[in-house]
């Protein structure tokens, strides 16, 4: 097009066609991937958004909007509140031991030469299997009759426990699940974080008196690995606001609710009752957590784990 | 600081052999060689960062090899600098002594702020911090990170970090490298002078001989992992030990050509014989060393005998004065510095035929191992003409 411009003209108004040009080549390449996030982002959530301030059901003709009435049921619902309660106490157990327990393994397996790369498939192995196959597993090993975790506590004297049937123990249990599920999954990103850390800095360490292992782990490889821990916090709380597949393997929210999760709760609302609109404003609010968990942690850990 | 019969090898790769290694007390000793002599791990293993497999390194008078580092008094600075990019660079500089002074409890998050006598510590240590930043002058910049430095800035601030113990020796493993040139000639001379202030005792590994010729008390050159001379600068630079010392010396570096004792207490270049004095039965072959100082241009109508007719291949200006790439009947190359006044004088274009006067008494001569011709020889040569 600028090609039949006469060339006085063109050098006069340089500028501004060929910026223009260049606005809708730009806007051109972008709006591909504009539309598919339009698509399949934010248009169905923001149709989540309004389904949660109606009454619709799956399957129903029409609806009609009752404004926040979802919402005040869901914090009025003692079975929400405990899916809650619940959720919570198993981020609570998951988080802290599958962040630093991978983080133990990783400088513990990262120090062997020869057998690191076994130990670094045994732990990623429960990554890559199917949760939902491997909890027909756990549902052996945990019988209370059958499994040989039932025979151990026997063996060692706690009598016959029945983790997934004991109210004050599923949940423990479950979380044992996640953990083990995890773990190696964050083991592998440490090792990967912990193997990008410059040598020097460990011997300049050494030499400024903190060749000791808490020292070393204090003054180099803690801070170092900053960037990898926050994405490892991140992701693992994630997965574990999320936990569903075990408690409808293994526990189906039971015994007496103790191991009913949020996702749990919003699937039976959702998918075995048809309430769309309450499970609509269900998932609102475990979104606002996850998405509040992920700029606070985002924020907070952010200030402190970027040098450059 | 003293090694005895230092040993090193990595599977059946000898890297350092038996070396022995006198430091006097406020010495800025180089270690200086090319890439895999051996220099950076014979200073690994006096920072103990590495266990020799035999042998000893004694630091005042005591045996240091049963010593962690960070108990050796020995400070290190290193090639990346290895500065922690967490911490600001005061806090970089404070570590060694906040190590050295505070308990593992007083540094901890939260029980730190039990400790009574821990305000006072680190009221000391910020002293002694700004102290040894406002003699690098990096005093405004305690608050930044080392990320948002410039080279030159991390490099003092891994002095400051070395110098901030005070230690019996600083260690520095080509502190230098990773500058540009003008930075590196003048951190050459800011580091002279911060040996010069502090009197301490500097062991510095370089592979650049202008950084050991410019910087150091003595020179230790190292080849294969042994040391092939030690001496000062001017020992290295004017009485090589071997050709090798010669070849690694100097720039631009030694010509070598390969020439015949002619029995009668001089040499010769094919059919030209030169007045350098050597006492080598008539035959013998031998390579001589030549500084391209020792060249100069003679005029084509002087009618002297001893001159290297050669041809003009290319020359180099270096400001004040002129490198002269000729070439020589037989082939070899010789290189003259002349000064930039000659050098116009001679009014030279490439390719013009030269004749080159050689300074024979500042030629060095080597046999065809590379060993330096004894003086004896030399001299013996001279008195007996």
């Amino acid at each position: 097009m600028s090609a039949v411009v006469p060339a006085a003209a063109r050098s006069a108004g340089r500028r501004a066609p060929q910026s223009r040009l260049e606005a809708v080549a730009g806007t051109a390449f972008a709006l591909p991937a504009a539309i598919l996030i339009l698509a399949v982002l934010i248009v169905p959530l923001m149709v989540l958004a309004v389904l949660s301030f109606t009454d619709y059901r799956l399957g129903a003709v029409g609806m009609k909007a009752v404004g926040l009435d979802n919402y005040a049921a869901l914090f009025a619902d003692g079975v929400f509140r405990r899916s809650l309660t619940n959720t919570f106490l198993y981020v609570a157990i998951v988080l802290p031991v599958s962040v630093f327990g991978a983080l133990f393994i990783a400088i513990l397996v990262q120090a062997r030469a020869r057998t690191r790369s076994f130990y670094e498939v045994v732990y990623f192995l429960p990554v890559t299997s199917t949760l939902v196959a491997m909890a027909t597993v756990w549902q052996f090993m945990l019988h209370p009759a059958l499994g040989p975790v039932g025979t151990l506590s026997v063996d060692l004297g706690f009598g016959r426990v029945d983790l997934l049937n004991d109210p004050d123990l599923a949940l423990l249990a479950l979380a044992a699940i996640g953990v083990w599920q995890v773990i190696g999954f964050n083991m592998v990103l440490f090792m990967a974080g912990l193997s990008v850390i410059p040598r020097d800095l460990y011997e300049a360490a050494a030499l400024d008196r903190a060749g000791g292992a808490v020292d070393r782990f204090l003054t180099v490889t803690w801070p170092m690995l900053g960037p990898t821990t926050m994405f490892v916090t991140i992701t693992s709380s994630i997965t574990a606001f999320k936990v569903f597949d075990t408690v409808v393997v293994l526990t189906r929210g039971g015994p007496l609710g103790s191991t009913e999760t949020l996702l749990y709760v919003l699937y039976l609302e959702g998918f075995q009752y048809f309430r769309i609109g309450y499970a609509a404003a269900m998932t609102m609010v475990l979104l606002a957590f996850l998405v509040a968990l992920s700029v606070l942690q985002a924020f907070a850990l952010d200030r402190k784990v970027h040098y450059q | 600081m003293r090694l005895r019969g230092i040993g090193k090898a990595y599977g059946s790769t000898g890297v350092l052999h038996a070396l022995d290694l006198d430091v006097r007390a406020g010495e800025f000793l180089t270690l200086v060689g090319p890439s895999g002599c051996g220099k950076s791990t014979l200073l690994r293993i006096i920072a103990g960062l590495e266990v020799q497999d035999a042998g000893s390194v004694e630091i005042g008078d005591r045996s240091v090899d049963d010593l962690l580092p960070g108990d050796r008094d020995v400070a290190m600075v290193f090639q990346s600098y290895a500065l922690y990019p967490h911490l600001s660079v005061g806090r970089n500089i404070a570590t060694p002594l906040e190590m050295q002074r505070l308990t593992l409890a007083e540094r901890l998050p939260l029980l730190r702020s039990l400790s009574p006598r821990r305000p006072r510590i680190m009221r000391g240590i910020r002293a002694e911090v700004a102290a040894v930043a406002a003699q690098l002058r990096i005093d405004h910049l305690l608050e930044r990170k080392p990320g948002q430095l410039s080279g030159g800035q991390r490099q003092r601030v891994a002095l400051g970090r070395a110098m901030v113990r005070q230690p019996r020796l600083f260690l520095m493993d080509e502190p230098l490298s990773n500058l540009d040139a003008k930075l590196r000639v003048h951190m050459r001379g800011e580091l002279a002078d911060l040996h010069a202030r502090l009197g301490a005792t500097f062991v510095y590994v370089t592979h650049d001989q202008a950084e050991a010729m410019t910087m150091s008390d003595r020179i230790a050159l190292m080849d294969s992992g042994r040391i092939l001379q030690l001496g000062t600068p001017a020992d290295l630079y004017d009485r090589p030990g071997s050709l090798a010392v010669a070849q690694f010396i100097g720039g631009p570096p030694i010509n070598v050509i390969d020439a015949l004792a002619d029995g009668g207490g001089g040499v010769s270049v094919g059919p030209v014989a030169l007045p350098v004095p050597c006492s080598l039965p008539a035959g013998t072959p031998i390579r001589l060393g030549i500084r391209p100082e020792a060249v100069e241009l003679a005029g084509a109508t002087d009618g002297e005998s001893g001159l290297l007719p050669a041809r003009l291949h290319r020359a180099e200006n270096l400001g004040a004065e002129w490198i002269l790439q000729c070439v020589l009947a037989g082939g070899d190359l010789l290189a003259a510095r002349l000064s930039g006044a000659a050098y116009n004088a001679a009014a030279l274009r490439p390719g013009s035929a030269v004749l080159l006067r050689i300074d024979g008494p500042h030629v060095h001569v080597f046999d065809v191992q590379g060993r330096r011709v004894p003086a004896s020889a030399v001299s013996l040569a001279a008195g007996a003409a």
